[in-house]
């Protein structure tokens, strides 16, 4: 068994855990085989260090030899290198936080630490989550898994990579424009935006403090959904966060079968000639399957699409810019000494912070300056709301809407990926649902002729997770593409 | 005239000034045209008529958040000061700040 003990998914792993049929240790081990196989070639890991992953393994199995019986007990996971699991490097890809250990967990992961998991791994992203390549980090560019010359999307484009190439059963994530659905949809696995307010932010390295949010990169909605599950609900840390109960979601995608008595709605902006005539094929042929199963499918629209990227564009940076006001070479990260206070601040940030970083957080303070604050801040903030009121009209005559995540397969990364065409377009299907506050789930969904996955985008209105997650596990019941797994990695 | 015209630029070194970001000069000029490129692309924002509609500020439902007040451990010191650049006598270091 051991030879294919990375292959598991994330419930399997549970299982095959709780019934004895595996330990703990020879999970981590065959993971951290994995690895060191795969790794030269990806880089989409931050930090693995062998024998504290073996230590918390070793602990997991005797405490289960004990008696414990925790559903998550020696479960592993890897996690974005943004989110703080106490003893371990937090770095956001960043030079400024290089060698930040952080001291405390994130409210997710004091969770999936009570629930017995064991954090293998930590996975690479563009710096401060800024970007859609994971070439921006301070480690260097993550390789696509389906296509080494090509990016695997991000900006938790390392969390893709490491679930797609079987370092770890899933991975936590984050997305505030599209950095969990777009490298799931280039990397061929699953990844879940929940609903604003879902998730505890509380120990995550903030990007863009209204639009972030934390969710799961899996093999399959249903190990996305428990996953989900695990992490969402209210935390009295998170002032964002929603009481409304989380509910049984995991159940629900279990038993989903079919979709019938739902409307699905098609928004005719996602189709648009910058779509590759490609992944239009997929995506209709995904919405056919979704038919197939019971669906009725009608045609919506989302007059603002294209102003929801710079909208985004304006409100992202102006919010990163006061996000990042924080790092100040003061009381951790980076610090460039200078004989006054101020030099210091100037040095140690133009020291810390890379290029997209810098560019973004002079355009969000110039954004939010008295001299374009009107015409530019505020007018994005009222462009906010006709999108997010796009959906809700869009939601009075449907369910829930389907469509393409990405415009484009993966790019290679010599295409300057962060170029300012991709900040034209790069998060077009998906800026809106960050804008507007709700949920939306990636699945896959085929494959080009190149061979390069891409993704079904299935997205709810506000605190419809369960739907949302119901509606992919019904469409992966009845395909295989979630299977499929990269080859010649090792 | 709308006061983001390109006929007048940005000055790029104010903003950085406000950013606390030292730049060199072949950085201020780099992202000085990249932000007038900025601009222009969010100048798109100009097109939608947002007459009469209200700006989107916050999207939960609470009103306002109140934690049980109940006394609960911080960091200790030792944790807090961990990640510090510059530490003396248990306290972070600051350059000097008064003449």
């Amino acid at each position: 068994m051991n030879t294919s003990l990375h292959e598991l998914g994330l419930l399997a792993t549970a299982a095959a855990l709780a019934k004895k049929e595996v330990s703990a240790v020879e999970l981590a081990t065959a993971l951290l085989d994995r690895a060191a196989q795969v790794e030269p070639k990806l880089n989409s890991l931050t930090w693995q260090e062998r024998d504290v992953v073996l230590a918390a393994a070793r602990e997991a199995d005797t405490a289960r030899a004990k008696g414990d019986t925790r559903p998550w007990l020696g479960v592993p996971l890897a996690v974005k290198d943004v989110l703080s699991v106490n003893g371990q490097p937090c770095t956001a890809g960043s030079k400024m936080l290089r060698n930040y250990v952080a001291p405390y967990d994130a409210t997710v992961i004091a969770r999936l630490r009570a629930a017995g998991c064991v954090f293998v791994a930590r996975t690479n992203t563009d710096e401060f989550a800024m970007g859609g390549s994971t070439a921006t980090s301070c480690f260097g560019p993550t390789r696509n898994p389906w296509s080494p010359a090509r990016v695997p999307g991000g900006s938790s484009g390392g969390s893709a990579a490491a679930v797609a190439a079987r370092l770890a059963p899933a991975a936590l994530g984050t997305d505030t424009s599209g950095s969990i659905r777009q490298p799931a949809a280039f990397c061929g696995v699953t990844g879940f935006k929940p609903t604003y307010g879902r998730v505890s932010r509380q120990g995550c390295v903030a990007n863009a403090s209204s639009l972030d949010q934390i969710g799961p990169l899996a093999r399959s909605v249903e190990d996305a959904a428990a996953l989900y599950q695990a992490i969402a609900g209210v935390d009295p840390l998170d002032s964002t966060t929603s009481p409304r109960p989380v509910g049984g979601v995991l159940a629900a995608a279990q038993q989903a079968r079919d979709l019938k008595g739902l409307k699905l709605g098609v928004p005719r902006e996602y189709f648009i000639a910058e779509l590759a005539p490609e992944l239009a094929q997929l995506t209709r042929a995904a919405i056919d399957q979704c038919a197939a199963l019971g669906a009725e499918i009608v045609e919506v629209s989302l007059p603002h699409v294209s102003a929801s990227l710079p909208c985004y564009a304006v409100l992202g940076s102006a919010e990163a810019s006061a996000s990042l006001a924080r790092y100040d070479g003061m009381r951790y990260g980076l610090r460039v000494d200078a004989p006054e206070l101020m030099e210091m601040y100037d040095r140690t940030r133009a020291a810390g912070f890379g290029d997209e970083v810098k560019r973004r957080l002079l355009f969000g303070t110039l954004v939010l300056t008295s001299r374009y604050h009107a015409d530019f801040y505020l007018r994005a903030q009222k462009v906010r709301t006709l999108i997010r009121q796009d959906f809700l009209q869009a939601f009075t005559a449907c369910d829930a809407l389907l469509g393409p995540v990405t415009l484009t397969p993966p790019p290679r990364l010599d295409a300057a990926p962060d170029s300012a065409s991709a900040r034209q377009w790069g998060d077009y299907c998906t800026a809106g649902v960050n804008l507007a506050g709700i949920c939306a789930l990636s699945v896959p969904c085929g494959f080009t002729a190149d061979g390069l996955p891409a993704g079904l985008h299935v997205v709810g209105p506000a605190f419809q997770d369960e739907l949302v997650l119901r509606i992919g596990a019904a469409y992966q019941h009845a395909t295989d593409w979630h299977q499929r797994a990269p080859t010649g990695l090792e | 005239m709308n006061p983001a015209e390109k006929s007048d630029p940005v000055d790029v070194r104010y903003v950085a000034g406000l950013a606390r970001l030292a730049l060199t000069d072949a950085e201020a000029a780099a992202y000085q045209h990249d932000l007038a490129q900025m601009l222009a692309f969010a100048a798109q924002l100009r097109q939608v008529d947002v007459a009469n509609v209200p700006p989107l500020q916050v999207l939960t439902e609470a009103q306002s958040a109140w934690r049980e007040d109940v006394p609960a451990p911080g960091l200790s010191r030792e944790a807090a000061l961990q990640n510090a650049p510059l530490v003396r006598h248990g306290q972070f270091v600051a350059p000097k700040v008064v003449e």
